[in-house]
């Protein structure tokens, strides 16, 4: 039995230690809105926040995050609000939608890491997401936009 | 291709007419209740789930109704994979309605027969639609006119519709409040409706206006459903154990004792499949998901036979060119006439090349998967598919089935691209779910998806062209051959050349060009070797995606032969003469209208502009798919290419697209960066190889699509056109590998006539030339 945490709230769950975080998040946690794309951690559809920082939840044993806090795409903001959906909204980024999840975390996460990001700093962070669709400038130009308002948001309060 | 034109028009516009009788309305029979199912999706909702209707509906067509609160609902039989094709679609039907837009929701509808042909593929969806939602909503838009002008008690004359409200005057009434009054009494014929007026051009209030896409915000919070996402109660997980070919394995024996120690696994079951789709298929049953993944690991099985278990890319290559080298194989063209032969024969002198392009994967990102199960004598599809119609007799023939108790439920598409043109991956699940009695979710893995993909056929094309004295271009030939999907999957849809050899229409436009060549031929030439190793399959673009690889790199070779520049060369040839002069509806203006994209892309690309060294640019131009359907694009490449490791790097694609009226002009643009980017992807980063009898790359270790960091600067732009609307999903793609191949050339002059273009081909070819 492991315990954790997503989003907030505490599950705990029966699986093996070594079943793949995804399937324990969409199947039993029923949060389905990270995809399965590769299963070998290079398409980044999977990606979630483990204590804050971008994980391929599709090769992270489960007992890896045992009372950690993972974070996934509905627990990033209580609205869909968060300043890079806005962006992914406003520049009308997703064209299919499968791998946009995982875009917009392993974004959130950079933005964490990045508040000012170069296009160097995001094509070297983003290079792990593929977008089969190929948004690409967009993925890129909302990353930007994010940013500036994230730091407009700091300057103001 | 007026024979496509024909064959498609015979499969899908019948409902046009059919089913666009406007019904009295009244009081009678035609008033109902919102009748959605629940599967049905509306993508804006949260849930997914379509939104009551409030109180009685006005349904005047099939394709929308407007409810008592006077929200309109449209029905879409078109996947959503990305294009926003609800939004388009909608917005079609609602600016003819004069609707108020923020009262228009859509609907993805579950396959009924009354919706004739569903199917989302060859760019087609706003091209087919267009003609058939303006009417629909034009139809809708009088008779709330008339019933409006009724209770207002003024003529219709004096009345107009503007967002949602019949007007007269100082005084309006909502169309929530006609319908709630049902007091509209007018009965359109079929004829009448054919007759419909369509608004003019200046009258246009939403069509080529920005707008945001309906399906975003739930792809930006994981409220969205995928296929991948289906679930129902007591459904167990699947995953197939595949044979080590496409066609003709058995299974002898299965071995599942390790299997057993897999806590959850359930059990191994043959496919027993009449419809021969997934032969020698074992599925693994268990619990979850990742207990099916590791016992399908753990389960061996023996097989016997397998088709093609020896046959390789060079094997299906080698054939192909000796196919070309038969003058009697293969289809001939309607390309308007002309003796090839002679010409040849009396010409000055005479240019040949040969090109060739490697399998291609789909690499959708979302894994083939489907849930199926039977519920009180129908059997339930639920998964995401782009050709409904296609898999339902096959689904019907596999589970011998009635086909109108099979019903398959809608979902987003991951990734479209062609793969899920073909429905196959639903038959294993339904089989499955139909041997145990209980709903089965089968899902593959990445490298399941890859093994069992309908991948691009390789391709061999061998290109002649014939000059006089003068230089002057007497005579083209252009034979072509490749695995044909349509042949495997729907021969019917074949049409005949004028030899009277049925060919795949898909796997060859583009060779048949707007240029002004004198004596054309075009043989198109089924690779029989490919098509009994593999199952072929349509990817965005199909044919044109290596007809026009061959097209546009051979017009570059006989500008160069000529001492031409490519631009005017180009131009010079695309005269609008003859065939090549076009014709309504959706081809007015013709070949002119392809020099016109080559001119302007030339302009600002800043064409002829000083570069560095080992720099170049290279043009291309093709029409996207059919010449019934021509999407006029033009792509300037600017490369650099490092002579020392070969490595090319594109810095710029400028990109101009005549694809009259554009309905949603950010969609559209999304569709040309996307399309575009995809073309770049397979002329430098994609392609695999198909190796005894399995392709050689299953997952991104060694299948190496484009990343962010690959991707150039980008202009795209659109010519400003009032024609009918043609397609942009797939167009794009067509031109930009020809344009590297162009500006390889003239950056280092080396020639490359095979997709993909590696390093280390480019580093061979310079250092021999």
């Amino acid at each position: 039995m492991i315990s954790f945490r997503v989003n907030g709230r505490s599950v705990t769950v029966q699986a093996d230690g070594d079943t793949p975080l995804l399937w324990i998040v969409r199947d039993e946690v029923g949060l389905t809105g990270t995809k399965f794309g590769c299963g070998i951690g290079m398409c980044g559809a999977c990606t979630v926040l483990v204590g804050g920082r971008a994980t391929r939840s599709c090769i992270t044993p489960l007992r890896i995050v045992a009372d950690a806090d993972v974070t996934t795409i509905e627990g990033l903001d209580p609205a869909g609000r968060h300043p890079v959906q806005r962006a992914w909204i406003q520049l009308q980024v997703p064209q299919c939608g499968y791998c946009q999840s995982g875009q917009i975390m392993q974004a959130v996460a950079l933005l964490n890491d990045f508040p000012d990001p170069s296009d160097e700093d995001i094509d070297a962070v983003m290079a792990g997401n593929l977008c089969r669709c190929m948004t690409y400038r967009r993925i890129r130009a909302a990353i930007k936009q994010a940013a500036a308002e994230i730091k407009g948001a700091g300057n103001h309060g | 291709m007026a024979s496509l034109q024909r064959v498609m028009a015979s499969h899908i516009h019948p409902l046009s007419r059919r089913d666009f009788l406007v019904m009295a309305i009244g009081g009678s029979a035609v008033f109902g209740f919102a009748g959605l199912s629940a599967a049905a999706i509306d993508p804006a909702s949260p849930s997914a789930l379509p939104m009551p209707a409030a109180g009685p509906l006005f349904e005047p067509t099939i394709w929308f109704d407007i409810d008592a609160a006077g929200a309109v609902t449209v029905n879409i039989i078109r996947a959503e994979m990305g294009q926003h094709v609800g939004t388009a679609l909608a917005r079609i039907l609602a600016d003819e309605l004069e609707a108020d837009w923020r009262q228009v929701r859509i609907v993805h509808v579950d396959s009924d027969p009354k919706w004739g042909m569903m199917i989302t593929g060859g760019s087609w969806s706003v091209w087919q639609t267009f003609p058939i939602f303006s009417r629909a909503g034009a139809a809708g838009r009088v008779a709330l006119i008339e019933a409006g002008a009724k209770l207002l008690g003024v003529s219709p004359s004096h009345c107009r519709s503007r967002s949602g409200r019949v007007i007269s005057g100082g005084r309006s009434i909502g169309y929530g409040e006609i319908v709630r009054k049902g007091r509209i009494d007018r009965r359109y014929t079929a004829a009448d409706l054919d007759k419909m007026p369509i608004k003019p051009v200046a009258e246009r209030r939403l069509i080529g206006r920005p707008t945001p896409a309906i399906d975003i915000p739930a792809k930006t919070n994981g409220t969205a459903i995928f296929g991948i996402d289906a679930k129902v109660a007591g459904m167990v997980y699947a995953r197939p154990k595949l044979p080590p070919t496409r066609y003709g394995a058995k299974v002898i024996s299965i071995d599942d004792e390790a299997a057993k120690s897999v806590k959850g696994y359930v059990r191994s079951i043959v496919l027993d499949d009449p419809s021969g789709t997934v032969p020698g298929w074992v599925m693994i049953i268990a619990e979850t998901y990742p207990a099916a993944v590791r016992a399908t690991d753990l389960v061996e099985v023996e097989w016997s036979g397998g088709d093609g278990a020896d046959v390789s890319e060079k094997d299906i290559q080698a054939h192909g060119a000796r196919l070309i080298a038969d003058p009697h194989a293969g289809s001939l063209l309607d390309t308007g006439g002309g003796d090839v032969d002679s010409a040849f024969r009396s010409a000055k002198s005479t240019i040949e090349a040969t090109y060739t392009t490697s399998s291609v994967l789909h690499f959708q990102l979302e894994p083939v998967n489907a849930l199926a199960f039977e519920k009180d004598g129908v059997f339930e599809i639920h998964t995401g598919n782009q050709w409904q119609t296609l898999i339902l007799p096959t689904l019907a023939k596999a589970l011998a089935w009635p086909v109108d108790r099979i019903v398959m439920r809608t979902y987003l598409v991951g990734g479209g691209f062609g793969r899920r043109l073909n429905g196959d991956y639903a038959v294993p699940a339904a089989l499955a779910a139909k041997a145990l009695g209980k709903p089965v979710k089968m899902i593959l893995t990445r490298a399941d998806d890859a093994h069992f993909d309908s991948f691009r056929s390789p391709s061999v094309q061998t290109l002649r062209m014939a000059f006089g004295d003068d230089g002057k271009v007497l005579a083209m030939d252009h034979a072509a051959t490749a695995g044909w999907p349509t042949q495997i999957l729907l021969p019917g849809f074949m049409p005949k050349g004028t030899n009277g050899q049925p060919y795949d229409p898909f796997a060859i436009a583009g060779a048949d060009h707007w240029y002004d060549v004198g004596a054309q031929r075009v043989r198109a030439i089924s690779n029989d070797l490919a098509n009994s190793s593999f199952r072929p399959g349509w990817l965005r673009s199909v044919g044109p995606g290596w007809t026009n690889w061959a097209v546009e790199s051979f017009i570059d070779e006989a500008a160069d032969a000529l001492q031409m520049d490519p631009v005017a060369f180009r131009v010079a040839h695309l005269d609008g003469k003859g065939r090549n002069a076009g014709g309504p509806p959706t081809a007015v203006g013709g070949a002119l209208r392809q020099a016109a994209v080559v001119r302007r892309a030339a302009t600002l690309a800043g064409w002829g502009g000083p570069l560095p060294k080992d720099s170049g640019r290279g043009i291309a131009t093709t029409f996207g798919q059919e010449r019934d359907m021509p999407t006029w694009n033009a792509c300037v490449a600017l490369v650099r290419v490092d002579r020392r490791t070969g490595r090319v790097t594109v810095e710029k694609l400028t990109l101009v697209v005549d694809a009259g009226t554009i309905v949603d002009p950010d969609s559209a643009r999304a569709q040309v960066e996307g399309a575009a980017l995809w073309g770049l992807s397979l002329a430098l980063h994609e392609g695999t190889e198909f190796v005894k009898g399995q392709v050689r790359d299953t997952n991104l270790d060694t299948y190496t699509p484009l990343r962010i960091g690959d991707v150039p600067e980008m202009e795209i732009e659109f010519i400003d056109s009032a024609q009918p609307p043609v397609g942009l999903g797939e167009p794009a793609t067509t031109v930009v590998g020809p344009a590297i191949g162009n500006a390889i050339f003239a950056a280092v002059n080396v020639r490359l006539r095979h997709i993909p273009i590696r390093s280390a081909d480019v580093r061979r070819v310079i250092s021999g030339a």
